[in-house]
């Protein structure tokens, strides 16, 4: 067999997929832009529920990718052309031939900088979920002048299921992750009032649940359902936060020492590029759509065009990794039949 | 703080101010409130700055106030508001400037309004025909007075005698900027510098010398709010904004207040004296209270105007002390005469604010 598949996108669902085809025995070039595997799990420290280090994630997929994955980093492509086979040609002129095409590229979080009320990148000690989990990776603390936080803000749902910035979808995994950070952060100072503001607590899938209860009850963290309308700094760095308290029915002012904004996901720009080359289309959340979001939700309208993973909306990496592997199968399908039609 | 972050976000909300050939519109109270303002607007565009400002005795209310309490209908509103562009149209110009915020938040959400509904444009302009027999053109430009200034705030401090430093420290006056809700919480993309932190104001702070204090509560409410000051029974709840904001902006010290709308200037001045005489409060140094000044007055003030001139006595809190820190000069015994130099009477002392230095 000497078909080959070009994966776009070493994260996650790239990973999972190239995996998953090797070991079906197909021929794999797997395109990463950055000049390492992993996409955003790389940056994250530990991965919900089960707090487990996500390092062991992406370890288990790199020694799984096979010896004869033929991979390229600092991947840039400037075009993609078919005829017969799919020819994708990068930055570097290098060209890559391949008879499928799975499109892997991800998502982007949410710039907090646009949620100008909420003072990222204006205030000092408004950080995002992003920025919190590398200061986990590299055990730096996140204090006020050198102090032990007395109160930590997180907000839910930081670009995501907002009208005012025009993204109307939930991004999943950000309710979950406000409460395992809010954890670990209780972990490092038991002393500090944590306050997660949230809309709902969208608590989807296996142990989730649990891991809220199981935040109130053993953390005491603080849960306050409303929106965040505005926040300020004080003279000593602080964060002044002006949030309803939509149980309560009372608008409710609170200082705290840090404020973590969890970030939602956003479409890559980079994907609309390479869908425009191929002539993909896109939903109305700018993610791109497969055949049929139930039976053909690896497929696109392109044939030997696959999709996989968060290109196709907000998705967590439990999800992320079985649809790697869904659209392996899908794709070695298509090549045996390709071969029997040739 | 980061002062880039904020720049950055001063270049997304840049908007298009006219060069030249205004239809300047009045405000419906600014006249009693700050008496100068509009006159020194019109005093610095056509004799400071050379500009053709036009404006038309036969111009009325926008009918905002009565918009925002619930007492007239917005398709009044809107007609109301196609006379005064009939009216510009009629003058021969196409440059729209409105001295009041409320105002520029109304224009703004008419024409707003008309540009998704073109059908309603259509239906404001058979009334206005049926009504007047006036037809109008939709204004080429339309900003608040306080654009206009910000966008000749360069010219204003180049051709200045004053500059907003502290004379006797050399340092930067701290200066606390209020803007207008209706200015740009509406249409961010309206306002210079945007909706959260507004750069129209803070311009002609830093361009004329001074340092802006951004404190806690600086975007909240004046304490006028409209219904807040025009229920009556509400009337508690605006001073206790306003005092909240008097609360957070103390301890960074304020030598004054900067606004760009009509209520703003007259809650943040007179309830000093409110809260002064219920509480025995005053904010600011020396119970002299915190001044507070339109921007009008403030640019007359950097032009070296007389201060007497800019209406200053009409204020609550006094302006002398700030006329002392920059070294404008002023004689103490004109404050109380009038224009023709006729004794207009003077206030009797509040009982806690110090009105009258030697007091």
């Amino acid at each position: 067999m000497s078909e080959k598949v070009i994966i776009i996108g070493g994260g996650l669902a790239g990973m999972s997929a190239a995996t998953a085809l090797a070991q079906l025995g197909v021929s794999v070039t797997l395109l990463e832009k950055e000049n390492q595997l992993g996409g955003h799990v790389k940056n994250w420290d530990r991965l919900f529920p089960t707090r487990r280090k996500s390092d062991e994630v992406l370890a288990y997929f790199s020694e799984h990718l096979g010896k004869n994955i033929d991979l390229h980093l600092r991947a840039n492509i400037r075009s993609i052309s078919r005829n017969g086979r799919f020819t994708v040609t990068l930055e570097n002129e290098v060209e890559i031939k391949g008879d499928a095409v799975l499109i892997a590229t991800g998502y982007e979080l949410f710039d907090a900088f646009r949620k100008e009320e909420y003072g990222y990148d204006i205030y000092d000690q408004v950080i995002t979920s992003a920025e919190l989990e590398g200061m986990f990776r590299s055990g730096e603390k996140p204090l006020l002048d050198g102090q032990v936080p007395r109160r930590i803000g997180i907000v839910h749902c930081v670009g995501s299921r907002d009208e005012k910035v025009g993204n109307l979808y939930c991004s999943k995994v950000c309710c979950v992750t406000g409460v395992k950070q809010a954890i670990e952060l209780r972990e490092i100072f038991p002393e500090t009032e944590i306050f997660n503001f949230y809309m709902d607590l969208r608590m989807f899938d296996r142990h989730f649940e649990e891991m809220y209860f199981e935040a109130q009850k053993e953390y005491g963290i603080n849960f306050i359902r409303g929106r965040v309308s505005e926040c300020a700094e004080n003279q000593d760095n602080s964060i002044v936060v002006k949030v309803e308290d939509t149980l309560t029915g009372r608008p409710l002012k609170i200082t705290v020492d840090l404020l973590v904004l969890l970030v939602g996901m956003v479409p890559r720009p980079e994907t609309r590029r390479i869908a425009d080359m191929l002539g993909l289309p896109m939903g109305d959340d700018k993610f791109l759509l497969p055949t049929d979001e139930h039976t053909k939700a690896n497929q696109t309208p392109v044939e030997g065009v696959f999709l996989s993973g968060t290109v196709k909306g907000p998705g967590c990496i439990a999800g992320t990794v079985a649809d790697g592997r869904a659209v392996a199968v899908e794709i070695k399908s298509f090549l045996d039949k390709k071969r029997t039609q040739d | 703080m980061k002062e880039e972050g904020k720049r950055r976000l001063w270049m997304e909300y840049q908007k298009e101010v006219a060069d030249d050939r205004f239809f300047y519109v009045r405000s419906c109270v600014r006249q009693n409130f700050f008496p100068a303002s509009e006159k020194v607007f019109l005093q610095i565009m056509r004799s400071e700055l050379g500009k053709d400002v036009f404006e038309k005795e036969a111009h009325t209310t926008c009918s905002g106030i009565g918009y925002h309490s619930d007492v007239v209908p917005f398709d009044t509103a809107m007609t109301i508001i196609a006379r005064q562009f009939a009216l510009m149209t009629e003058s021969g110009y196409e440059n729209f400037v409105t001295s009041c915020i409320t105002s520029f938040g109304l224009y703004s959400e008419v024409i707003e309004t008309w540009h998704h509904f073109p059908e309603v444009l259509a239906r404001v302009r058979e009334n206005l025909k049926t009504a007047t027999g006036r037809e109008f053109k939709i204004p080429a430009n339309v900003s608040h007075a306080s654009d206009v200034i910000y966008k000749f705030r360069q010219q204003i401090g180049e051709k200045g005698k004053h500059r907003l430093v502290n004379r006797y420290t050399g340092n930067p006056l701290k200066v606390v900027e209020h803007i207008g809700c209706h200015y740009s919480k509406m249409f961010p993309a309206k306002g210079i510098g945007g909706a959260e932190y507004p750069h129209v104001l803070i311009g002609m702070i830093e361009d004329w010398g001074g340092e802006v204090v951004d404190y806690p509560e600086r975007r909240h409410c004046c304490g006028f709010g409209f219904r807040q000051y025009l229920v009556q029974a509400n009337r508690g709840y605006s001073i206790s904004c306003s005092r909240k904001k008097f609360d957070s902006m103390q301890p960074y010290k304020p030598d004054f207040i900067l606004t760009n709308c009509p209520g703003c200037p007259m809650f943040l001045d007179r309830w000093q004296y409110a809260i002064s005489e219920m509480e025995g409060i005053t904010y600011g140094e020396n119970g002299q209270g915190i001044p507070v000044l339109t921007y009008e007055e403030l640019a007359g003030l950097v032009l070296g105007y007389d201060p007497w001139d800019l209406g200053f006595q009409v204020h609550q809190v006094p302006v002398e002390p700030l006329l002392d820190k920059i070294g404008v000069p002023y004689n103490p015994e004109k404050k109380f005469l009038g224009s023709t130099g006729q004794y207009i009477g003077k206030p009797d002392a509040p009982s806690v604010l110090k009105f009258y230095s030697n007091v």
